[in-house]
């Protein structure tokens, strides 16, 4: 039925498949093969099943295709139509050829996933035994759930692998050649292009602003080579050259870099010196050299030049890592009491000045190095979580007071006991505790480990899992409000109904054989009823909705 | 441990101790006993500065009658912060193991800019606005202002500690600046003042020179200071200069032109007051001549206008009748102006000495010696009378003054030299009078003879019986030190010749040569490909340093480093190169690498420290030479000669290799460190350089690496980072260059010690 809505990109008529004639589609998205004069087909792979295709050595008599699926399973068509056999044939092969690449790598990732993800969890990989390999329910159910959260982790985990950081020779890269008739050849690949834009955001906002409206690539990048921006030892830049904003930005986020000065006050060179001597004093003069030649100038911006690409293709590589760090300092700052974590974390200073002074052959070994505990809410840390209260607050003293003032109680409580509780629930409640009562029955419970054989533990704890498993699918159904949870409760419910035949009646049936308590399932009986019982209420909600 | 160091119990607060800081603290012990001076020299990183603290602590101990305080001077602020946290850790040795709370009082010192608490005052980013600011709200007259018409602001710390905080005592303990700042903060005490209150009683106080040489400073901050204190000068290769510098005066046109602003809003001032406050230039009047002082705590405040020459040649009497009034010393300024704008004008060089100096001015516009010696005591007074606000806008004057006082004042050991324009630039001129001062032991020879015992101390003071020399004092111990060492962790090797045998020099006639200049871009070059994380190259000029980048950037050279290394370069603003450095640590930390090009005698190369991964080898292209021509120079070439029988050449070349010694000195800082040390230039080799290369250095270096080419250098680089890049434990310094307090007691050890310290 969806098929009509598929565009079939290749048919080949006259294709057996298992001795039967037929015909072979080729769509988007799978391979199909219908009998002949049939209007359905019988065969039909998703082309990310597909592991690999196979064909039959040139001088076979027979022409075939092999197709191998992922599961193992293969399907053979043999091209029968005399003539044009191996034309066909080949036709497939390279539809084929052109298509699978696109889903493989798809289709593997995911196995892969998959596979990695049973392999690591081996609860995991026990529940796909009880549930997909019994076939309680389809691997797509099992994993259709199970795919969105890893691929939260997933996505998580992808963006903490390193990053490739920037040569800083890029520039290097792109010496230009001479072409022998008066120009110069630049060869620009990808990754430099890259490097560029990452190292000078500010080219790239030129990129986005002018290419395609105003230049081609092509042009743009001339300019780029042409303009003095890229030979930067040239000072006089031009005001028509687009790039001349470029380095004025650059310009200014090398000053806006000196202005925020240095972390570190044991490189800050500007602190360095404590006294120093006033104007006019000294025996060297430093007065201001207005008398630079332009050479001397040209040289110093060389110079600066150098200081900025560094800084630059160092910023660019560790963008990536700072900001998530910047977030979080962000948000701990915002959360108030930051007086607080300032007063725990030792200043960059103190650590330098330590760092500085310590001999660490003359000391013996200190220990491991410990991370400092750093903590936001000093209070709260010292006092557990309290729900917090906008108006209320319990200090510490506070909490010292009432403590206090509880201990001062309890010294002069007198218990009145006659007036304690009635007398028939004393009596009730003496009976319950003697031997033979109501609450002494639980003491005979408490060995269950050593009562049940350990082989049965583990079933049960199998069961237990699957269980929770197939419960967790049922009710993530609710509230059940398009047609395909619709339908997929009622699945579930058979599903329900199927593992409690299959695998939760054989196991009470054992343990009875075995002369067990049967109170052992009792509880999963009760979850799996407590599901049945709102499936029920839903249906009958439902049917009462349809009448 | 506790060590007996003959028979001084002396607190070390390690479980070991390098073989060379016994030797170290045994020398030292016998300069203080002696009470005379001492000269000792110790690699940097073998813990110079603990064993200092522990020796000189333990002694305050032991006799406290004979040594009341020590007074350590090291050359940076983060120098002093160190200095301070080393002792706060001996401190609480002292403390765990003898469970006596400690009794000492020790604090770090240093200018208002570090230490002011006030909100806006503190907010300003230069020293010289702090100060000016501060100023403002704290001298004499603006809080008697304050006390008629309160609307007048004030410092509130400041207020608060005249009030209370010289009562008590500021309670022992060891005082950071931070730490300080926290103290005021809490009390509500101006630290600043707080701390320049306490150095008087307090056992141990860390500052910087300045406040002992700059005579300008020391007569407020250190005039009080006992005499039987220990001084000590850490870092002190450079003492020479900073003596000269305190001393040493340049006028410009400039100045000259700003000056005679100054003196007119003088005259206007003078002229309102006069009209006014008559009374209150009287009672000035009255006060000079019965030559009365102004009384000390008065003066506590008002810093800038300190006498700068020692005092010592301050005359003690009144001041002279010619200047007495307010508009007389104006007008005898004006006259001093016109005559120095006069001498401006000249069109070519003029060198002469203080008294011909003073002879001239006598005939040309009769201006007498004495007035002239009075002059800065004289403007002091009228700024104070006048209430002048902000002190910083009268800074030329000021400069102006003080050139007066000290010309007048010392008819040895100064030159004038007038030049009409600059050597590079003949064509314009820019006049500048140079006053400057060419013997470094004046400023000093106070501290010499006021304190008992002055220990000069630093990495590299080779050759030592230079320093007594230039400083005109008589040490009793002089001894150099070596770095005993389990694995040569230093590697120097000197390069005297390209691949292509074209020897390598920075000397002047080829410098500018192409194929030196290329092949030191090789050197660079082959080097960023064989060591991790860190580089640091010196050239021995800024200028230098920009002709060969951009010469190595014409010839490809520098991206083909860059295919390597990150490159930063030294600038001459501090801030953008502090942001370089910043950043080139930051490379050096992730692993990225990088090389950081640098400037002998900059202040990279004299401040920051390259440890461990920041700087695994130095390379030092050249010898740093002190540029040759400059005539301040030559008069001073000439007065060592003549006064100490110094050559020129050999103090030339003391100074190429003491500045060489420091740049290649940064980037070994302990025995765990390691790092190359090169030396590109073939005049490296020669015995006369070599020799006078510290005691440590000179060790390492074999015959066998004296004029080796690019290749042999890097053959011998890869093969000595291989072998440190093997795993160091402790066991394998036991016993030779790291010991226990057993290892220490034997017989034999204490032999091999003996023979550590090299006496000059």
């Amino acid at each position: 039925m969806a098929a009509l809505s598929e565009e079939v990109l290749l048919v080949v008529k006259r294709v057996r498949q298992r001795k039967q004639d037929g015909t072979l589609y080729l769509m988007t998205e799978r391979i199909a093969w219908g009998p002949e004069g049939k209007d359905r087909f019988t065969v039909s792979h998703l082309y990310a099943d597909i592991r690999c295709q196979k064909i039959s050595p040139d001088g076979k008599s027979k022409i075939q295709l092999q197709l191998v699926l992922h599961t193992g399973e293969s399907t053979t068509f043999h091209f029968a139509n005399e003539s044009t056999a191996l034309k066909d044939r080949d036709a497939a092969k390279d539809l084929l050829q052109q298509l699978l690449p696109k889903f493989k790598k798809k289709a593997n990732k995911q196995l892969e996933e998959k596979n990695k993800m049973l392999q690591e969890d081996p609860v995991l990989f026990q529940l796909y035994k009880d549930l997909v390999v019994s076939q309680v329910i389809s691997a797509e159910e099992f994993w259709a759930s199970r795919l969105k959260l890893s691929s939260v982790e997933h996505s998580l985990s992808n963006n903490s692998k390193q990053e490739v950081g920037i040569s800083a020779a890029f520039l290097a890269d792109i010496r230009p050649q001479t072409d022998g008739c008066n120009g110069l050849k630049y060869n620009l690949t990808s990754d430099i292009i890259e490097s560029i834009f990452k190292t000078y955001p500010a080219v790239k906002q030129k990129y986005a602003e002018n290419v395609p409206h105003n230049l081609t690539e092509k042009e743009f990048w001339t300019r780029f080579f042409q303009s003095h921006y890229f030979h930067r030892d040239r000072i006089n830049t031009g005001q028509q050259d687009i790039f001349s904003e470029c380095a004025k930005q650059d310009e200014k986020g090398l000053k806006s870099m000196v202005v925020q000065g240095v972390k570190n006050p044991m490189v800050d060179l500007l602190s360095l010196e404590d006294k120093t001597l006033d104007e006019g004093y000294g025996s060297l003069t430093v007065g201001p050299n207005s008398s630079k030649t332009v050479k001397e100038n040209s040289n110093s911006a060389i110079i600066k030049r150098f200081n900025h690409h560094s800084a630059m293709v160092l910023a660019a590589g560790l963008r990536k890592v700072d900001a998530p760090s910047d977030q979080a300092s962000e948000t701990s700052s915002t959360d108030g009491n930051s007086r607080d974590s300032d007063f725990f974390q030792p200043p960059i200073k103190k650590v330098k000045l330590q760092e500085a002074i310590e001999y660490e052959d003359l000391q013996n070994g200190s220990g491991p190095k410990t991370i400092a505990l750093n903590l936001k809410k000093s209070d709260r840390y010292s006092h557990g979580p309290v729900p917090l209260q906008s108006h209320h607050y319990s200090t510490s003293q506070d909490i010292i007071n009432s403590v206090n003032c509880i201990q001062e109680e309890i010294s002069c409580y007198k218990p009145c006991l006659t007036r304690v509780m009635p007398s028939s629930a004393a009596s009730s409640a003496i009976t319950a505790l003697s031997p033979g009562g109501l609450l002494m029955q639980a003491g005979t419970q408490q060995a269950v480990s050593q009562l049940v054989p350990t082989d049965v533990q583990s079933e049960l704890k199998h069961l237990y899992t699957a269980a929770g498993e197939l419960l967790r699918h049922f009710w993530s159904c609710f509230p059940v409000n398009t047609p395909f949870l619709e339908e997929k409760v009622v699945k579930m419910r058979s599903n329900l109904e199927r593992f409690q035949s299959t695998k939760l009646r054989p196991f009470q049936e054992k343990i009875q054989r075995e002369y067990l308590s049967t109170n052992l399932t009792s509880h999963l009986d009760e979850m799996i009823q407590a599901a049945y019982n709102k499936f029920h209420a839903w249906q009958t909600r439902r049917m009462a909705r349809k009448t | 441990m506790k060590l007996n160091i003959e028979g001084l119990l002396v607190y070390f607060p390690y479980d070991y101790i390098y073989p060379e800081q016994y030797s170290y603290m045994l020398e030292l012990k016998r300069t203080l006993d002696a009470k005379g001076h001492g000269v000792l020299e110790m690699p940097s990183g073998t813990g110079k500065t603990i064993s200092l603290l522990s020796l000189i602590v333990a002694y305050q101990k032991a006799y406290p009658l004979e040594v009341t305080k020590l007074i350590y001077c090291s050359r940076t602020v983060p120098e002093i912060e160190k200095v301070v946290e080393e002792l706060r850790k001996l401190m609480e040795f002292y403390t765990k193991e003898t469970g006596e709370k400690n009794n000492f009082l020790a604090l770090a010192l240093s200018s208002r800019k570090n230490l002011c608490i006030h909100p806006e005052v503190s907010s300003l980013r230069f020293g010289k606005e702090v100060d000016g600011k501060c100023h403002s709200l704290t001298a004499s007259y603006i809080r008697a202002q304050h006390h008629s018409n309160p609307s007048q602001p004030v410092c509130r710390f400041y207020e608060e500690f005249d009030a209370v905080g010289r009562q008590v005592p500021i309670p022992s303990g060891i005082y950071n600046l931070d730490d300080l700042k926290d103290f005021g903060r809490k009390k509500g005490w101006c630290p600043y003042y707080l701390a320049r209150y306490s150095i008087l009683h307090a056992n141990i106080v860390v500052y910087s020179y300045h406040y002992l040489l700059d005579p300008k400073i020391a007569d407020l901050v250190s005039k009080e200071l006992a005499k039987k204190s220990v001084v000590v000068f850490d870092e002190a290769h450079n003492i020479d200069n900073v003596c000269i510098d305190s001393m040493s005066v340049n006028i410009t046109r400039r100045t000259l032109d700003r000056c005679q602003t100054n003196v007119d809003t003088l005259q206007n001032t003078i002229q309102r007051i006069k009209e006014t406050d008559a009374a209150k230039l009287r009672e000035e009047y009255r006060r000079l001549v019965e030559g009365l002082k102004e009384a000390n705590v008065a003066r506590e405040t008002d810093i800038y206008l300190s006498n700068p020459v020692l005092p010592d040649e301050v005359l003690q009497e009144a001041i002279p009748g010619s200047i007495r009034t307010a508009e007389h010393f104006v007008g005898f300024l004006k006259r001093f102006l016109e005559y120095l704008k006069a001498r401006l004008r000249i069109h070519h060089v003029v060198q002469e000495s203080s008294p011909q100096f003073l002879k001239d001015i006598y005939e040309k516009v009769c201006i007498d010696r004495k007035p002239l010696r009075f002059c800065a005591e004289r403007l002091r007074s009228l700024l104070r009378t006048l209430e002048i606000a902000d002190i910083a806008d009268f800074s030329p004057i000021t400069l102006i003054s003080h050139f007066a006082t000290l010309v007048s004042t010392y008819s040895k050991g100064f030159t004038i030299i007038i030049e009409p324009f600059e050597d590079k630039t003949p064509t314009i001129a820019n006049p500048v009078l140079h006053f400057s001062c060419m013997d470094p032991s004046i400023a000093i020879k106070p501290v010499f003879e006021r304190f008992q015992s002055v220990v000069i101390t630093s990495g590299t003071l080779s050759p030592l019986d230079i320093y007594p020399r230039i400083l005109d004092f008589r040490p009793v111990t002089m001894a150099s030190f070596t770095m005993t060492l389990a694995r040569t962790c230093l590697c120097p090797l000197i390069v005297g010749r390209g691949n292509d045998q074209v020897a390598m020099s920075s000397k002047f006639e080829t410098r500018e040569d192409f194929a030196v200049i290329r092949n030191y871009g090789n050197l660079l070059l082959e080097m960023s490909a064989i060591v991790p994380d860190g580089i640091v190259a010196f050239f021995t000029s800024y200028v230098y340093m920009e002709n060969i980048v951009a010469s190595w950037y014409e010839q490809g050279i520098l991206e083909n480093i860059q295919r390597n290394k990150l490159i930063f370069i030294e600038t001459p603003d501090a801030a953008e190169t502090s942001m370089a450095l910043e950043k080139y640590q930051e490379a050096c930390e992730n692993g990225r690498g990088a090389i950081l090009l640098s400037v002998a005698r900059g202040k990279v190369s004299e401040g920051i420290d390259f440890v461990h991964h920041f700087g695994r080898a130095v390379i030092m292209f050249g010898v740093p030479y002190v540029y040759t021509q400059s005539r301040i120079l030559k008069a001073r070439l000439e007065y060592l000669r003549d006064q100490f029988q110094i050559r020129e050449n050999d103090f030339l070349t003391f100074d190429a290799m003491r500045h060489a010694a420091q740049c290649v000195g940064r980037a070994i800082r302990g025995k765990t460190d390691y790092g190359l040390m090169i030396f590109a230039d073939k005049r490296y080799a020669r015995a006369d350089k070599r020799g006078k290369l510290p005691r440590w250095i000179q060790e390492h270096i074999s015959d066998g690496s004296l004029n080796l080419t690019i290749d042999e250098t890097v053959q011998l680089s890869k093969h000595f980072l291989r072998q440190m890049a093997q795993p160091f434990r402790r066991e394998d310094q036991l016993g030779l260059s790291l010991l226990t307090l057993e290892q220490l007691q034997s017989e034999e050890m204490l032999e091999k010690i003996s023979q550590i310290a090299q006496q000059a």
